[in-house]
């Protein structure tokens, strides 16, 4: 019997086969057809991409105050330059921005401060957040107080007002959604009755047939001196759609929840509030973090439509701008800001919702 | 039985705030008054009528009808709040007493005058439909457009006008129907149709969007009737005097010369005319529940309507509407005002 002694040592991977030409060759040219698409469609990017950025960056122009300093041979930068700070906080007044800028910051540091996970006292900033922040946010904004001149709300726009109707809309719609989903899983008929047809009823109407309702009609059942602020019935009914949506997501998490974890708990003596909040929520929450944060997406996007009732949310008050005779024709700068902006928030809150999943997976995943 | 006495006296209370409430609504100039601001519907955006400008001031020629209002009732132009409404609810807005003064755009037709409890004032812009042509195709009457495809916007009273002008003259054309005013213009400027039509305040607004808009011109021949003017509730006559009387008031100092610039000297004018419109000869503001000086401060703050045409949608804007059938009538236009006096 011949036999080797000796081990054959460890050979480094064939040439070809690792690093970025391996990567190559396994996904993009392994096969003559797949070759020929690779090929197509880098093409097809040449084309798109290089007159884009010709476009876009090139061939733009950036700097100046008026149509005039744009050549129109590309994008004409100068138009969103000079709108810019409209687009951030609508018509509101510009000797009062310092008030929109404290809550910005405010709300940018309750957000950082939630999501890095090492800082200390996260349940006082959420308590803050919730009670605390709105507070602050209103008295700052509106003003009427403290010698802070007052700003009706039809001033209100641009980022502003989107990240207004978003964050309220979400912090609105999560309890509710909550309550909604655990009413109608209820045993009380009564209960449960009211939050099917409360969940099927706002369900069933499309967001702009609420936003036209709460502006146009409105106004007409309710007697002449009561007059609530436009802002106030768009968030209303935002809130109460959005709460509708939220309640089925959470409905879906916990039917999720195996029927023997409810009955434990129950074994074990606890109310139906304690097994709701310490044994089924918890577990269901965790599962429905991508449900809610598609909703709180969409929610995100959906606050554009408070355009048709004539609230300047960001895409309203680019409208708006690109209707001012001075800047007429830049519809197209105008849109790609809008939609870059829009990109920029749901796109983090997308990578944030990944992060969370990664971070409260406990094994529920398959 | 002290509880029930309680009870009827609150009622009572109630209800007599309530018709206090009802009462102090009908008297919109004193409601303005205590706001300080005047509460006037604009639209969304619409060059050169009502659109925010870099500042976030609105702006337009609608706006100025708003301006006016604020510096006769409260001697300050910048004492309003704009509200800007859609087509669909402008009127609500109106009805509800959202707004006061709704200045948008809004054409005066029977309906809209007699059946939704509403008043127009006047007209601050006759509007009409138009035609924007290629230069090189030497269009120069409406006549010659037998047989011609034309971008028009859906949904609009464009599309039934255009139908019924051209059926009542007998001759065809290929209809080509966008949803939005830049999908239109798109279409025009990729040569899908021969023709563009829309209200010729909107050509102008489109033809700047043309890449090389000296290619294209407009047609001064118009189809339609679209007197555009400001619009009150019906039930308050002191209100719907105001603003009726604010516009007259600017076609008034224009007819007799009265400008912004020239205003301080004119107070010391012989004309009589001029003496009665600025409040140096009798008090006209007083039958309004107004001071002497309404229309000073009109004329000072707004200037008169030929400059508020220019500055906004005429010569003086990016827009370049000729003023056309808006001339005064002393020069062959429309626009006529009843005397001060």
């Amino acid at each position: 019997m011949i036999h080797n002694k000796d081990m054959i040592p460890e050979q480094p991977a064939p040439k070809g086969t690792i690093g970025p030409i391996g990567w190559l060759r396994g996904n993009l040219f392994n096969g003559p057809i797949n070759s020929l698409f690779t090929l197509l469609g880098l093409y097809v990017l040449y084309l798109l991409l290089v007159p884009t950025i010709q476009w876009a960056f090139i061939n733009a122009d950036w700097i100046g105050d008026s149509r005039e300093d744009c050549s129109r041979v590309g994008a004409c930068w100068v138009f969103v330059n000079a709108r810019f700070s409209q687009f951030i906080y609508g018509l509101y007044p510009s000797e009062e921005y310092w008030r929109a800028n404290i809550v910005f910051a405010m709300f940018a540091g309750i957000i950082a401060w939630m999501v890095i996970p090492r800082l200390p006292f996260k349940r006082w900033v959420t308590v803050f957040a919730l009670l605390g922040f709105p507070v602050v946010a209103y008295v700052l904004l509106h003003g009427g107080y403290f010698d802070l001149p007052r700003v009706s709300t039809h001033r209100w726009g641009g980022l502003m007002l989107t990240l207004l109707l978003a964050s309220v809309g979400m912090i609105g719609a999560l309890p509710i959604g909550i309550v909604l989903a655990l009413g109608r899983r209820s045993n009380m008929p009564i209960v449960k009755t009211f939050c099917v047809i409360f969940i099927e009823f706002w369900r069933g109407v499309p967001l702009i047939t609420i936003l036209f309702m709460a502006s146009v009609m409105l106004p007409l059942f309710l007697p002449s001196e009561i007059n609530i602020d436009r802002l106030i019935r768009a968030l209303i009914g935002l809130t109460l759609f959005q709460s509708a949506y939220m309640a089925e997501v959470i409905r879906g998490g916990l039917q999720a929840i195996p029927k023997g974890q409810d009955e434990a708990a129950a074994a074990l003596g606890m109310t139906y509030w304690k097994r709701m909040g310490l044994i089924i929520m918890p577990q269901a929450l965790k599962m429905m973090i991508p449900g809610i944060v598609n909703t709180f997406i969409s929610l995100f996007k959906d606050t554009t439509l408070v355009m048709i009732i004539g609230l300047f949310d960001l895409l309203g008050i680019v409208q708006a701008a690109l209707s001012d005779s001075r800047w007429l024709g830049f519809s197209i700068e105008g849109y790609v800001f809008a939609a870059f902006v829009f990109w920029i928030f749901c796109f983090s809150m997308s990578r944030y919702s990944q992060y969370l999943e990664r971070k409260l997976n406990t094994g529920h995943k398959q | 039985m002290l509880n029930k006495k309680h009870l009827v006296l609150l009622a009572s209370t109630g209800a007599i705030t309530l018709a206090g409430a009802a009462t102090a609504q009908a008297d919109t100039l004193e409601d303005t008054m205590e706001r300080g601001a005047v509460q006037c519907g604009v639209s969304d955006g619409l060059p050169g009528f009502s659109a925010p400008d870099d500042d976030g001031n609105w702006q337009g020629i609608d706006v100025d009808v708003c301006r006016a209002v604020a510096a006769a009732v409260l001697g300050d132009s910048e004492a309003v709040n704009y509200i800007s409404l859609n087509a669909v609810e402008r009127f609500t807005a109106l009805q509800s007493g959202e707004v006061d003064v709704l200045s948008r755009n809004t054409t005066w037709t029977t309906t809209r005058d007699t059946t939704l409890g509403l008043n127009f004032t006047g007209v601050t812009f006759y509007d009409g439909q138009g035609f924007m042509v290629p230069s090189d195709l030497n269009i120069t009457s409406v006549d010659e457009l037998d047989g011609a495809s034309i971008c028009i916007q859906s949904g609009t009273t464009t599309e039934l006008n255009l139908a019924d002008y051209f059926r009542a003259n007998d001759m065809e054309f290929n209809p080509i129907v966008f949803d939005t005013s830049e999908q239109t213009v798109g279409g025009y400027q990729a040569g899908r149709c021969d023709v563009l039509t829309s209200d010729t305040s909107q050509l102008a607004a489109l033809r700047i969007q043309l890449s090389d808009p000296s290619t294209s011109m407009i047609l001064s021949d118009v189809i339609s009737k679209e007197p555009l003017g400001p619009v009150v509730r019906q039930g308050d006559d002191t209100w719907f005097n105001i603003v009726k009387w604010s516009l007259f008031a600017m076609l008034n100092a224009e007819e007799l010369g009265v400008n912004s610039d020239n205003v301080d000297e004119m107070l010391e004018s012989e004309n009589p005319n001029i003496a009665r419109l600025l409040g140096e000869d009798g008090n006209y503001g007083e039958g309004m529940n107004l001071e002497a000086d309404w229309a000073y401060n009109i004329i000072s703050q707004v200037g008169n309507y030929g400059q508020s045409f220019d500055r906004n949608v005429g010569m003086d804007s990016p827009l370049e509407i000729e003023r056309g059938i808006n001339k005064l009538w002393t020069e062959g236009g429309l626009q006529y005002a009843p005397p001060i006096r």
